[in-house]
């Protein structure tokens, strides 16, 4: 019991003198998953909208299909990105295996499908006189597009936030394609893997303070974002 | 007059139940047109395809400009405009709802203030300029649906139905706007309404739609 208090105060005595290695480690965990997430959301957006505004065939199979991947377990992707990222693999010639960008790859793939299932869902949700109103006022087609998924922002900017907490909890998939690798693909979350392997609780236990922090303030941004959608709620 | 719309042989159904039947009309003259009749009659729907927002199964929408018939795009589409029984306010501020038309016209942002704001004022929502539009009260609204058509300076204004579900204060409020965009006078306005005092306060011309088919009306004046 008094051990687990000493290495709490320990803990957060490292917090306090930050030292050059755990920044490096913060700023890159923060560093691939927000590069993932600006990749997830320049193609995961667009492909939402499209699936909210076209009648396509099998696009209930695609919504349902993005759904199931909203769920796809880290170290299935991480496996899955290994094997074409291996020597041996389609695209090994790139030698991306154990680089950030192997990580940022792996990220993209668990966050993609969340910004694009929740962006669909929020766009499906824009009631339809908005469209009306919108062309009676004389938009073009692309232009009654930017006005719907501008009603959404709201909830799909809860999508994008919704999946930065996914990727920035996530351990599976960047352990496997990254390789914890110090000073280079070393992250929160694989550090914490690490150091408490190796029984160095205050390291682990500090990291794990600050991504809590980190939980934290995306949640209440998350929040505040839904308290603000929802007010004044009446057309 | 700049534009004239010409309705002929209009035709619309709905899953088998025919709405408009052979229906045509020509607005001829500028001015005020009211388009009465009973709940379900079709007027909305009439609306909607004149202002090229639907299609008609049958028939034709003719638009002359200048006394040549005019393409029915974009350009066309941004000469009219129809204000919704239900506004679709945008979830932003009154100002920023009211600048959309200009906007999207590409219109230079000094005009546009100076237009929105000459036009908040004429329908009295000046004060409201930065209020979410979202929390105005339905008069509010409505007021606000017409200020957004205004800014764009329409030829033909169409208006369904704008002082449903609004209280006595605001339709005088709103009456009187119509009113006084009468006297500024370019445009054709075409509004449908329930009320038939309403329509021979604001209208020049009386029009019914009965049986699907649209008319002169020729019944007697109600006082
Ligand atoms: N999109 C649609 N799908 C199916 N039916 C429709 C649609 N739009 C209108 N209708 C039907 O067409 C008929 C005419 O509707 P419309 O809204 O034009 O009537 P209205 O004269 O405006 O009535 P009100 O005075 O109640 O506003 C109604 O029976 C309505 O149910
Ligand atoms: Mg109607």
């Amino acid at each position: 019991m008094s051990s687990i208090v000493e290495g709490f105060g320990r803990a957060f005595s490292l917090i306090l003198h930050l030292d050059a290695e755990l920044l490096g480690i913060i700023l890159l965990s923060l560093k691939v998953s927000g590069t993932a997430l600006i990749v997830a959301t320049l193609i995961g957006l667009p492909l939402g909208a499209f699936l909210g505004f076209r009648t396509l065939p099998l696009k209930g199979f695609i919504i349902s299909l993005l759904n199931t991947f909203m769920g796809l377990p880290p170290v299935v992707v991480g496996l899955f990105i290994y094997l074409l990222l291996s020597r041996s693999g389609p695209f090994g010639f790139m030698a991306l295996l154990y680089t950030p960008a192997a990580m940022i790859i792996a990220q993209t793939i668990l966050a993609f499908p969340i910004v694009s299932s929740l962006s669909h869902s929020a766009i499906v949700a824009v009631d339809p006189i908005i469209k009306q109103a919108s062309m009676t006022l004389g938009a073009t087609p692309f232009q009654v597009s930017l006005t719907i998924i501008r009603e959404a922002r709201y909830g799909i900017m809860a999508g994008i936030i919704a999946a930065f907490g996914r990727v920035m909890a996530e351990v599976g998939a960047i352990l496997i394609v990254g390789g914890n690798i110090a000073g280079f693909t070393r992250v929160m979350t694989t550090t914490i893997a690490l150091e408490t392997d190796k029984g160095n609780f205050e390291l682990a236990l500090a990291l794990g303070i600050i991504l809590l922090a980190i939980s934290l303030a995306i949640n209440s941004a998350l929040h505040l974002i839904q308290k603000k959608g929802s007010a004044g709620i009446k057309r | 007059m700049n534009l004239r719309l010409t309705a002929t042989h209009i035709s619309k159904s709905y899953n088998g139940n025919r709405v408009l039947d052979d229906c045509s009309f020509s607005f001829d003259r500028s001015g005020t047109y009211a388009l009465m009749g009973p709940n379900g009659c079709g007027k909305s729907t009439f609306l909607r395809i004149c202002a090229l927002l639907e299609e008609p199964d049958a028939g034709e929408i003719n638009y002359l400009s200048q006394g040549h018939p005019a393409n029915k795009d974009i350009r066309l589409r941004r000469r009219t405009t129809l204000v919704l029984p239900r506004v679709g306010v945008f979830n932003t501020t009154v100002f920023r709802n009211v600048a959309y038309g200009l906007t999207i016209r590409g219109i230079r942002r000094k005009e546009r203030e100076e237009r929105v704001m000459k036009v908040l004022h004429f329908v009295g929502l000046d004060e409201k300029r930065d209020q979410g539009a979202l929390t105005l009260s339905s008069g509010e609204t409505q007021r606000l649906g017409l200020a957004r058509a205004l800014v764009i300076e329409p030829e033909i204004l169409f208006l369904d139905e704008p002082t449903a579900s609004v209280d006595r204060k605001n339709t005088e409020i709103i009456e009187d706007i119509i009113m006084r965009m009468k006297k500024g006078g370019r445009s054709t306005v075409i509004i449908t309404t329930h009320d038939r005092l309403q329509a021979e306060r604001l209208a020049d011309f009386l029009l019914v739609i009965k049986e699907g088919n649209i008319s002169a009306d020729r019944s007697p004046l109600s006082f």
